[in-house]
């Protein structure tokens, strides 16, 4: 009888503990750094693309002009990639097994989800900040000469580029919980590409902007990034509450269901 | 130290475990035996608190699994599967692993020369063969240092020199005054590696006992194996309803053994019937 330590560790372990393992799991896989690269440089892109092609508005569209909202059109693609690294945060350890050896460390599932969403959710959110900054600078300068040019100083500009950057952190999230419910990569990446590209899209041709502008894409389209708010769809301070309440939901019932089920 | 208090699991239909009581004590090997399908796993992850029990309770050092202060530093497991992340490193997976934990990260440089994984640590995991995951499944039972050990099939996959390796290590770990917990099938790696045994099939307790005592008068390990699981396939038949000493109600207390012995001598004679 020797090694053993018959004293019990003071202290306990917790939210600190996971928070720490879960970034130390995230920045060791590949696919993590790939994936945000992928996202800053389509979105990167995809504003400077957009705003080389913008023309200088006729006369009765110059009041509604937003060059703001046609530099930030790579949202659409950042949040793919990231609601799906989201996804896989969580049901990568389900098809791998290692969500065993997770859960060995840190037995309590909320504490767990609450520490993937935290160090998910501020990498996102850092990651959509800057890119949303980077892609508005560099796709106001690829604006042709002639063609308005908006400032970060301008009214509703910074609003917008911050919240669009915001989005990319919670639909992280949103991928996350999302991931959580199902435990299973297709069908939880296909609920996800579903909420955000197919049924609003479907919606929006059949019932207009009734229904569909509570989809988040159209939230981040029409309601985030957009300097001039639009007319028929939801004001920025609203969309962006109502995808925290998306998240909030999606990621409660992701924690109660993780609790429930056998692992 | 092990308690494992009338556990039950269904799953649908299946009941994979049905009112399981034993425990293990420390300083020994103990062998959890019995057939595929028995339920060896299922017990096994519910004293992990990976799967809830439907009735019943398991305690490690006196707490269920999720009320441990240090789960990696009181409880390590070797589980069925793989349970890493084919994409990261053996490195990677223990770092995190310590760093959840609560345990220095010099720690896993430690594991990883124990079980000879040193020269690999950086490659992906799951590059690994069989028996290099087996490896890194037990560096990380051993990350924390911890008192309790539960190891499922662990020579599964293994080649003879790495079956002998961990044989040593299981009685290494024993005799350091630390708990033991080993299932197998194999009944011949159990009469090289245990020294108490917990013997189950279809999920009830048959037999709660020292290997020494199962094969006394003679007997090889492997006969009293048929002999107790024969014993029970005929229990699960109802056709011997009188047959409960060493089933359900027995608790698996040092002072039943010699009554789940005499129960084990009965059972052939009740087969011939
Ligand atoms: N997750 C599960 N879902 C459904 N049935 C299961 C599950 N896990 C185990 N079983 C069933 O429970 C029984 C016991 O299985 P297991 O614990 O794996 O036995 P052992 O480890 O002794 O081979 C088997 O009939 C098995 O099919
Ligand atoms: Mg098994």
């Amino acid at each position: 009888m020797t090694a053993v330590t018959a004293t019990a560790p003071t202290g306990h372990h917790g939210f600190a503990h996971a928070a720490r393992m879960e970034w130390i799991k995230l920045r060791s896989l590949r696919s993590t750094a790939w994936a945000l690269l992928l996202t800053v440089a389509g979105m990167v892109a995809i504003g400077v693309v957009t705003m080389a092609n913008t023309k200088v508005p006729s006369a009765d569209k110059a009041a509604a002009f937003d060059p703001t909202n046609n530099v930030l059109a790579g949202v659409a693609l950042g949040q793919l990639v990231v609601g799906v690294l989201g996804v896989l945060v969580v049901t990568g350890e389900y098809t791998s097994g290692s969500i065993r050896s997770t859960l060995a460390a840190i037995p309590d599932r909320r504490t767990l989800l609450t520490a993937k969403a935290a160090v998910y959710g501020t990498l996102t959110l850092l990651v959509g900040e800057a890119v949303a900054l980077v892609t508005f600078f560099a796709g106001r300068a690829a604006l042709a000469d002639g063609v308005p040019r908006p400032g970060i100083g301008d009214p509703g500009v910074l609003r917008a580029v911050l919240m669009s950057g915001a989005y990319l952190g919670l639909i992280g999230l949103l991928g996350i919980g999302i991931g959580a419910l199902t435990r299973h990569t297709a069908s939880a990446i296909a609920t996800l590409v579903g909420v955000t590209f197919v049924l609003p899209a479907v919606n929006g041709g059949i019932s207009g902007p009734t229904v569909a502008k509570f989809f988040p894409t159209m939230i981040a389209g029409n309601s985030l990034a957009v300097a001039k708010p639009v007319s028929d769809m939801l004001s920025p301070w609203t969309g962006f509450a109502v995808l925290c309440l998306y998240v909030a939901v999606v990621l409660g019932a992701g924690a109660r269901l993780l609790a429930r089920r056998d692992a | 130290m092990i308690e494992v208090q009338g556990l039950t699991k269904r799953y649908g239909p299946t009941t994979a475990v049905e009112a399981l009581s034993f425990e293990v004590r420390p300083g020994a090997v103990t062998g959890f035996l019995g057939p595929n399908g028995s339920g060896k796993s299922t017990t096994m992850r519910m004293i992990m608190g990976l799967d809830r029990p439907d009735e019943g309770k398991a305690l490690v050092a006196g707490r269920r699994y999720g009320e441990l202060r240090w789960p990696l530093r009181e409880v390590g497991a070797l589980l069925e599967a793989r349970t890493f992340h084919p994409g990261r490193s053996a490195r990677a997976h223990l770092t995190a692993l310590a760093a959840g934990g609560g345990i220095r990260p010099a720690r896993v440089d430690e594991v990883l020369a124990a079980v000879g994984l040193s020269g690999v640590a950086g490659r992906r995991a799951g590059t690994y063969s069989l028996g290099m995951a087996q490896r890194l499944g037990i560096a990380a039972a051993l990350l924390g240092d911890p008192g309790v050990l539960l190891f499922d099939e662990p020579v599964n996959g293994l080649d003879p020199e790495g079956v002998r390796w961990i044989r040593e290590l299981m009685k290494s770990l024993a005799a350091e005054g630390r708990t033991v917990l080993l299932s197998s099938h194999l009944i011949s790696e159990m009469a090289l590696t245990a020294d108490h045994l917990v013997v189950i099939g279809q999920g009830r307790l048959l037999a709660d006992t020292t290997v020494r005592e199962l094969t006394t008068r003679g007997r090889s390990l492997e006969e009293a194996f048929f002999a107790l699981t024969g014993a029970s396939a005929d229990y699960r038949g109802a056709a011997h309803p009188t047959y409960r000493g060493a089933t359900a109600d027995h608790q698996g207390t040092a002072a039943d053994h010699h009554e789940v012995a005499s129960a084990i001598d009965a059972a052939p004679e009740r087969n011939d019937r």
